[in-house]
């Protein structure tokens, strides 16, 4: 009898369900990510506030600091709307109609992801710099480019641009075109389509790709310093002044820093957490490849 | 134009031509320009620049680190990932939210971070230093700066299936008298096999190419702890163009080898899920 139930249970029981193995994996799995996940965040709060308070707050209102965080946010400004509408653009042509060559522009969509940032930055360089190929006829117009605010934007373009177009293109494939077919029988226009029928089934899947694509303009680093020229007080974003901060050896300014975009960082998550909620099926539906 | 034909929806020469005047501005004549500006270098040049020693201890520093990142991080994210999917404790959230740090924390906040931590006076170090060990400015610092900013692709591609995964199959192979680890074995591991290995290779190379957090951790010492990005960033800053241009280059051709093996692995995976097309 008493071999019977516990023949029952074992059946029952998945895979690494004992309790024996699940608090060993448990146990491991728990403490690596405390030690690889955890404590890296813990310490660069810990460190800006080694000093206390009042010195964290002097280093977060230095004007180079200032300065920085301001053109953190101005590139942001310009880029994530820009890559909202390229996303959408995106994601609707590839999603609402069929034409050869469909799969190469998903792929071509999807390969910014794929470049290294430094790949990224040294070829905006041979674009746009005194030696590349447009520099001399930028030259001759007068425009700065290079080592200056358009570079910054550019390179951070580059890098972004897949994000939104990324969380739409699963979405909207499973959504397919009935809805849009139906609106545009009915007689609605194109625009009035997208407005009122396509926009509102993703608008959740836009937002968050819009955060996404936020957190990692106003983290960019690899490409922005090598198109920025890394001139101080005029081309240094927020994760450039951090360098410049570190290689001064003010580290505790560093970390400082640091702690504006580990708090966008953590906000980040925690919408994300609420969008997955309130968004349900809209976000993150799609295979998570990537 | 057959495009037109199947669709009654408009707009699609609007989207189209958007999407591919945006990617040629802003993808495609940057990395045309780049591949130009390293053919301009000749063949016999770009072989000199390649195959110099310093680059060369670059790229086996990079491919090494980077394979040891992935091992590891194959290791412990496929136990994350189960952890997630199939067990239920207190804070599970939290360690889901969790895995999703090294995406948004910025590089270089991460890599100052690591080094921080992994300093001889850090947190870490410190103790690891008793024991002999060092881990910042060593190659061992670039392996871990690599796995911690490459860790999420790990989870995030084998959590979804080992969730996916029904119940039945282990049911059935219990049932027929099968051990725990024969059923890991030979009816867990098969299933999610395609989705972990997109995900390692995923992972190896967001590795290659990472540049912040690895940089603040490596020490960055020519044929020893420098980083293929690095030496193509260094190279900018002697003002030797084509140097940049030639190593620039080979990192894109070892993005492109990578897109198509994750791609590769990703058709075989959706196929295995019986969704493919």
């Amino acid at each position: 009898m008493a071999g019977k139930q516990s023949q029952a249970q074992r059946m029952l029981t998945p895979v690494g369900g004992d309790p024996l193995t699940r608090r060993i994996l448990l146990a491991v799995v728990l403490v690596v990510s405390a030690f690889f996940l955890l404590a890296p965040l813990v310490l660069i709060f810990a460190s800006a506030l080694s000093q206390g308070l009042d010195v964290f707050l002097k280093n977060l209102t230095e004007p180079a600091t200032v300065y920085a965080i301001w053109l953190t946010l101005l590139t942001a400004l310009v880029v994530v709307p820009i890559n909202i509408l390229f996303g959408l653009a995106a994601a609707w042509t590839v999603t609402k109609f069929d034409f050869p060559g469909r799969t190469l522009l998903i792929a071509l969509i999807e390969l910014p992801y794929s470049i290294s940032p430094i790949v990224a930055g040294v070829a905006y360089l041979f674009v746009y710099g005194t030696q590349g190929l447009l520099g001399p006829v930028i030259e001759q117009l007068g425009i700065k480019i290079m080592f200056a605010l358009p570079a910054i934007f550019l390179a951070s373009l580059f890098v972004t641009a897949p994000f939104v177009a990324r969380e739409l293109i699963p979405l909207m494939q499973v959504q397919g075109t009935d809805e849009e077919e139906a609106a545009v029988t009915l007689g609605a226009s194109g625009l009035a389509t997208f407005i009122r029928v396509t926009l509102p089934n993703v608008k959740w899947a836009v937002v968050y790709g819009a955060i996404l694509c936020n957190a990692r303009v106003m983290g960019e680093f690899g490409a922005v310093s090598v198109v920025s020229g890394n001139i101080r007080g005029v081309t240094t974003t927020l994760p450039l002044q951090i360098e410049l901060l570190f290689h001064d050896y003010n580290v505790v300014g560093a970390f400082t820093a640091s702690t504006v975009l580990a708090g966008v960082a953590l906000l980040t998550i925690l919408l994300k957490v609420v969008l997955e909620r309130f968004g349900g099926d809209e976000v993150g539906s799609g295979p998570r490849l990537h | 134009m057959s495009a037109r034909r199947k669709s009654v929806i408009p707009g699609f020469g609007l989207a189209l031509g958007t999407t591919v005047l945006y990617l040629g501005v802003i993808v495609l004549l940057p990395l045309c320009a780049l591949i130009i500006k390293a053919t301009d270098v000749g063949v016999a040049q770009f072989w000199m620049i390649l195959t110099a020693p310093r680059t060369l201890a670059a790229i086996r520093v990079t491919a090494t680190m980077a394979l040891a990142a992935t091992a590891f991080n194959a290791v412990y994210g496929l136990l994350l990932a189960w952890v997630l999917a199939r067990y239920r404790f207190p804070g599970k959230r939290l360690l889901d939210a969790l895995v999703d740090i090294p995406f948004a924390l910025p590089t270089a906040v991460a890599g100052l971070a690591l080094t921080a931590l992994f300093a001889k006076n850090g947190w870490f170090g410190a103790p690891l230093d008793a024991f002999g060990m060092s881990v910042a400015y060593t190659p061992l610092g670039i392996a871990i700066a690599m796995a911690f900013t490459s860790i999420p692709f790990v989870v995030r591609t084998v959590q979804p299936v080992i969730e996916d995964l029904g119940t039945d199959v282990e049911e059935a192979s219990r049932s027929l008298g099968a051990s725990d680890w024969q059923i890991v074995r030979k009816v867990i591991f098969p299933s999610i096999f395609p989705a972990f290995l997109a995900g390692c290779s995923l992972a190896f190379a967001r590795c290659l190419g990472e540049f912040g957090a690895v940089i603040f951790i490596a020490g960055n010492q020519p044929m020893r702890t420098e980083i293929v990005a690095l030496l193509a960033f260094i190279r900018l800053e002697e003002y030797n163009y084509g140097a940049a241009a030639a190593i620039a280059c080979v990192m894109l051709a070892m993005a492109f080898a990578m897109l198509i093996v994750t791609n590769l692995i990703q058709v075989w995976h959706l196929r295995y899920l019986g969704r493919g097309d």
